[in-house]
């Protein structure tokens, strides 16, 4: 039973990271409908622009809380600038385009991005120092570490204050309008090349944060870290309801948990061995042997069958209204 | 009319491509020659290339520097002491390529080292790379010693011509077995690797010894070169409570699998193979990695013989990271071979190379009949605030480091480990 | 100048120039081979980059469907001759009845590829046809547990060249005093395939199968509603394009004669897209155009880059291969702003896409 209670925190926990970074997919979809794949570089930016700022700062003897929030407030303007740029140099220009140029130009802008990032910061992985101490607490077998309660309350309230903003104010209710339909939103009177601005800026700036929870989760930092990360946390908005902000820190937390799970379960639940009549057929299962099907090394695949199964059977996700064209 | 304008354009690009470099070869030689000699003998001396081969950019680029730094410490060397072959003085030139731990470049490259008339190939460093190349460099009939290649397949292809200098995966896997098994004496063992053809190898390795002493192992779990979260791996060993874990990996996966398993309560021991065997694992594992065991193939660089590290030292300005030394030796065999047979044509010198026996920076040196290297020693280690040598295995007994350097006599003083990196 | 290369008045300019292309076709790799066997090499894996654009350009150009996963079929391909001409599993078959098996094994997995996605559109089927290339690159590295399939990421070695009685493609021989080594075999056997596929191409593209797929690629309902069976013709444009990437998998598999999966990764794929994109979606000249250019600029970048780095600098300050890709993710971006139908665009895309300013968000492409 610890087991299981292990992998559920172990999950929810990297799903948080995932939902937070899902949240800038999402958003953008919602808005633009643009699948933004240099989203992932964003985040791989924040997290190397901590590691710089939180390396030079730790021998200086300040408390850690303070240099992760020092690094995390370098990180976010930094951020938000390449998420600027990103929108007002590659993506504006092209807002009437068949869908295929803002793809390709994502891409195209994603690679530019990891690159710039290889350049400044080398190949090699970055460990951040271990200045954070991080207490393991034992709930009935199972540990969780203050840096992961820690994770999980930021994901709360970065949710909560997005959800505020979105629903609460002006620029909230522009945003949706805007997402509704763009071409009345600018008779009524929205700017709608500022709020789209903004929307990235937002994105960006929550990419920064899940960067750095990243980094201090993980306690590592890679220029090719946004790759990965934005694929899965793509899928967790696409699972959640492209577009939906709920659904993208609900999907963050489900593909979390089934990527767990699915690790730890999958391997016991095909071992052949454990059936009668295939264990008698089967050789390697002689002497409590196993002949397993799919065991963990298939962890990362979870995402993407998570992704092509929610896209062919049910494509507005577990939260989305259906919008017809894209069924 | 577009369609006249297509096909100019195309064969425009085939004949730019063309010319383009027929410039090239020669403007790379030149400057080759250039910076190689300072010191080229007035007469006319007669040049042998020398290839090397190994990443120069990407992932392990340090590591490839290090090893074309190693051979070309041995080339100038050559050069200082003004060998003679055949009665000509000659001049060795090293021809250093970049493969980019790419297969496809790898034949690209061996196949321009063919075509630039090397007589011999220190390299390549990759086994995945060197593999595939092996049957180019054996269709021209050169002579290729590799410092770094590990995977056992390189020297099974049978070909006379491919030789390594270092220790083989199926070595090295049953080293640190042995010694997880008989020092630890560990009932249940946990087998991680990251699915690339070196930690798979590796692991597999490991794995056939252990079961080979009657010790029971978990169903293998993988991970790939990329994962960052190793906890619900780690949650699923944890469960059935192994008393050692190895795992098959880089240091760059391999630092956070020990930081991440300490931080779920696990106590077993935890052992890695060399790709996890450097000081990273120190700072990407924190203080959890302290006393961690993890094996080299070879001598650890410390241990070589000091002659070398000094000039490497000297010359390069910083200390040697893994492979070097061997890449040094490689490089000097090949030289000695020709001086052995007077001359440096690889028909000539390919059978001393064979027989040669060489007193080199990483020890005595004989290759066997598939090329590989008699009585390669593993040096097993362990972190103690930094990684110590704590035992050596060769010939399937292992000796304390201690013990080890003092039977070998007159390799470096314990005492005075060198700075890795 | 027109007027002297008009082949209306002057038709028998065409075969004048067909026979100029011919001769210099044919004598290319010898004058690489002065230079430099290596080059030889380089251009056969250019002829491959080539068979794949063109594989791709049905998908994509043709018939609109984005594919972003498209080298899980040069993967599928490859390893189809792996495994049936390697000491792997010791089959030793032929290359001339692997080849069709490994274009068929190829269909097959486009086949299933297709079948869920008919009704996705654009950036869904992108991102699908992604997913599905990294499924079947996991599934080729981790296919050697619990049973030994691929051999995983070690990957196959020692694999087969072309046999054919006695006349081995990898090996070097003199021939009425010309020298011919193992890759300039090759090249004209790519050669002669490329040929192949481009005659297809071409004819495919002015065949009822042909606008049929430009009708689905503009106007998926309106395609259906005039009795076209959007459903097959998707699946036959994936069965097409994913054949020749198994044929292209087969000769690479016999030529690099080592695979292994991460031979096989995304980058490929969207290296393949770009040759595509770029190069002018659609136009079979153009997608070759893209597909040469993608694939030599690397080396010539690395030809002039490095000594010019060492030149100024006196060591290398960035890696050739860093600047290759900032260059390519560059083109990507500005092609897209500045020329989006690519360097050689069909007449009609150039049409679409320079009036389609204010298209409708639905528009896949």
């Amino acid at each position: 039973m610890d087991t299981f209670l292990q992998q559920v925190i172990n999950g929810v926990t990297a799903g948080s990271v995932y939902a937070i970074v899902a949240l800038g997919y999402t958003m953008v979809y919602g808005i633009i409908q643009l699948i933004n794949f240099a989203h992932g570089e964003v985040v791989m930016i924040g997290a190397m622009v901590a590691f710089t700022v939180i390396n030079t700062l730790a021998p200086s003897g300040l408390p850690a809380l303070a240099v992760v929030l020092i690094g995390t407030g370098c990180a976010v303007p930094v951020c938000i600038l390449v998420g600027y740029s990103m929108e007002r140099l590659a993506y504006r220009p092209l807002r009437g385009a068949p869908r295929l140029a803002p793809l390709i130009t994502a891409i195209g802008v994603s690679i530019i991005l990891q690159h710039l990032a290889l350049m400044i910061w080398s190949r090699n992985v970055l460990a951040f120092p271990q200045i954070i101490a991080s207490r393991t607490y034992f709930i009935g077998g199972a540990a969780i570490t203050s840096v992961q309660i820690a994770i999980l309350a930021i994901c709360v309230a970065l949710m909560a204050a997005l959800a505020l903003l979105v629903y609460r104010t002006r620029l909230g209710t522009a945003m949706r309008a805007t997402a509704q339909n763009p071409q009345v939103a600018g008779l009524m009177g929205i700017d709608v090349n500022r709020v789209i601005a903004a929307t990235f800026v937002i994105g960006a700036a929550l990419g920064a944060v899940a960067g750095v929870l990243f980094g201090t989760y993980y306690g590592l930092a890679q220029y090719t870290m946004g790759s990965i990360l934005g694929l899965k946390a793509f899928s967790a908005a696409v699972l959640g309801g492209i577009g939906n902000i709920p659904g993208a820190m609900l999907g963050g937390i489900v593909l979390g948990l089934v990527e767990a799970l699915g690790a730890g379960y999958i391997g016991d639940f095909t071992d052949l061995c454990q059936y009668g009549l295939l264990a008698r057929a089967i050789d390697a299962c002689e002497g409590g042997g196993h002949f397993i099907l799919f065991g963990s090394n298939y962890q990362d695949v979870f995402a993407f069958v998570v992704l092509i199964l929610v896209l062919v059977f049910r494509p507005q996700g577990l939260l989305g209204e259906r919008v017809g064209d894209r069924a | 009319m577009n369609k006249k304008v297509g096909i100019t354009l195309v064969a425009a690009i085939f004949t730019f491509a063309g010319c383009g470099e027929q410039q090239k070869p020669a403007a790379k030689a030149d400057a080759k020659s250039a910076a190689e000699a300072p010191k080229a003998p007035a007469a006319p001396a007669q040049e042998v290339k020398i290839g090397h081969v190994g990443p120069l950019t990407g992932q392990i680029a340090h590591l490839g520097k290090d090893n074309e730094n190693g051979a070309r410490l041995a080339i100038d060397e050559a050069n200082e002491a003004k060998v003679q072959l055949g009665g000509q003085p000659v001049k060795f030139t090293l021809v250093a390529e970049d493969d980019q731990a790419d297969p496809k470049v790898g034949t690209t490259v061996a196949q321009k080292l063919v075509d630039a008339k090397v007589v011999g190939v220190v390299g390549h460093l990759n086994s995945g790379t060197s593999i595939p190349a092996s049957p180019i460099y054996n269709q021209a009939g050169i002579p290729v010693i590799s410092g770094s290649a590990t995977n056992p397949k390189l020297t099974e292809q049978g070909f006379k011509n491919q030789f390594r200098v270092v220790g083989r995966d199926d070595q090295q896997g049953p080293a640190i077995a042995s010694y997880l098994a008989t020092e630890r004496k560990p009932k249940l063992v946990a087998v991680i690797d990251d699915a690339t053809a070196y930690g798979e190898g590796i692991a597999n390795e490991v794995e056939k010894t252990l079961k080979a002493q009657n010790i029971k192992v978990l169903p293998r779990e993988k991970g790939t070169d990329k994962t960052t979260d190793w906890k619900a791996v780690l949650t699923k060993i944890r469960g059935q409570k192994p008393d050692a874990v190895f795992y098959g990996g880089m240091d760059a996966t391999g630092g956070p699998l020990i930081k991440q398993g300490r931080e779920l309560g696990i106590k077993a021991v935890f052992a890695f193979g060399d790709g996890a065997c450097t000081e990273e694992m120190n700072k990407l594992g924190g203080p959890a990695a302290e006393g961690l065991l993890c094996s080299q193939a070879g001598i650890p660089p410390q241990a070589a013989s000091k002659k070398f590290l000094d000039a490497y030292k000297k010359k390069f300005n910083v200390d040697p990271i893994i492979y070097s030394p061997f890449t040094y030796d490689a490089a000097n065999m090949l030289i000695a071979a020709m001086k052995q047979a007077d001359s440096s044509d690889p028909k000539k010198y390919l059978a001393e190379l064979q027989k040669l026996t060489y007193n080199g920076a990483t020890g005595p040196i004989a290759f066997d009949d598939k090329g590989d290297r008699k009585d390669a020693e593993i040096t097993i280690f362990t972190m103690k605030s930094k990684l110590e040598p704590i035992a050596v295995v060769k010939g399937g007994k292992a000796v304390s480091y201690d013990e080890f350097l003092r039977s070998a006599g007159g390799a470096a003083p314990a005492a005075a480990p060198a700075e890795k990196k | 100048m027109q007027r002297l290369f008009d082949t209306r008045k002057r038709p028998w300019l065409v075969w004048v120039g067909c026979a100029l292309i011919g001769i210099v076709l044919a004598l290319l790799p010898f004058a690489l081979a002065q230079v430099g066997t290596s080059w030889v090499r380089i251009t056969n894996y250019a002829i491959l980059y080539i068979l794949l654009a063109l594989g791709l350009n049905i998908v994509v150009g043709f018939a609109g469907l984005l594919d972003l996963g498209y080298i899980a079929f040069y993967a599928v391909g490859a390893y189809t001759y792996a495994l049936l001409a390697s000491p792997h599993f010791n089959l030793h078959l032929p290359f001339w009845v692997i080849l069709p098996i490994g274009a068929a094994v190829a269909a097959f997995f486009g086949l299933l590829l297709g079948t869920p996605t008919l009704k996705l559109r654009g950036d869904y089927l992108a991102i699908v046809t992604l997913g599905f290339g990294e499924i079947i690159r996991i599934f080729l590295n981790n296919l050697s547990r619990p049973v030994n399939i691929t051999n995983g990421p070690q990957g196959i070695a020692r694999i087969d060249p072309f046999r054919l009685d006695g006349f081995s493609f990898g090996s070097y021989e003199t021939f009425l005093g010309i020298e011919f080594s193992g890759p300039i075999k090759y090249y004209y056997l790519l050669l002669a395939v490329v040929l192949g596929v481009i005659v297809v191409n071409v004819r495919l593209q002015n065949s009822r199968v042909g606008r049929a797929w430009e009708a689905i690629r503009e106007d998926e309902i309106a395609a259906r509603s005039m009795g076209i069976n959007t459903r097959n013709m998707k699946l036959l444009a994936f069965a097409m394009g994913a054949s020749f990437g198994g044929v292209a998998g087969g000769m690479f598999s016999a030529i690099q004669a080592f695979i292994s999966p991460e031979s096989f990764v995304l980058v490929e794929s969207i290296m393949v897209v770009s040759m595509v994109v770029l190069g002018g979606m659609g136009n079979v000249w153009g997608v070759i155009l893209g597909a040469l250019l993608l694939s030599f600029v690397p080396e010539i970048l690395r030809w002039t880059v490095e000594p010019a780095q060492h030149a100024l600098f006196g060591r290398m300050v960035v890696e050739p291969e860093v600047i290759r890709m900032l260059l390519f993710g560059l083109a990507l971006v500005l092609i897209m702003l500045f020329r989006p139908a690519g360097l050689m665009p069909s007449a009609v895309r150039r049409r679409e896409l320079a009036e389609r300013s204010e298209a409708p968000a639905g528009h896949p492409l």
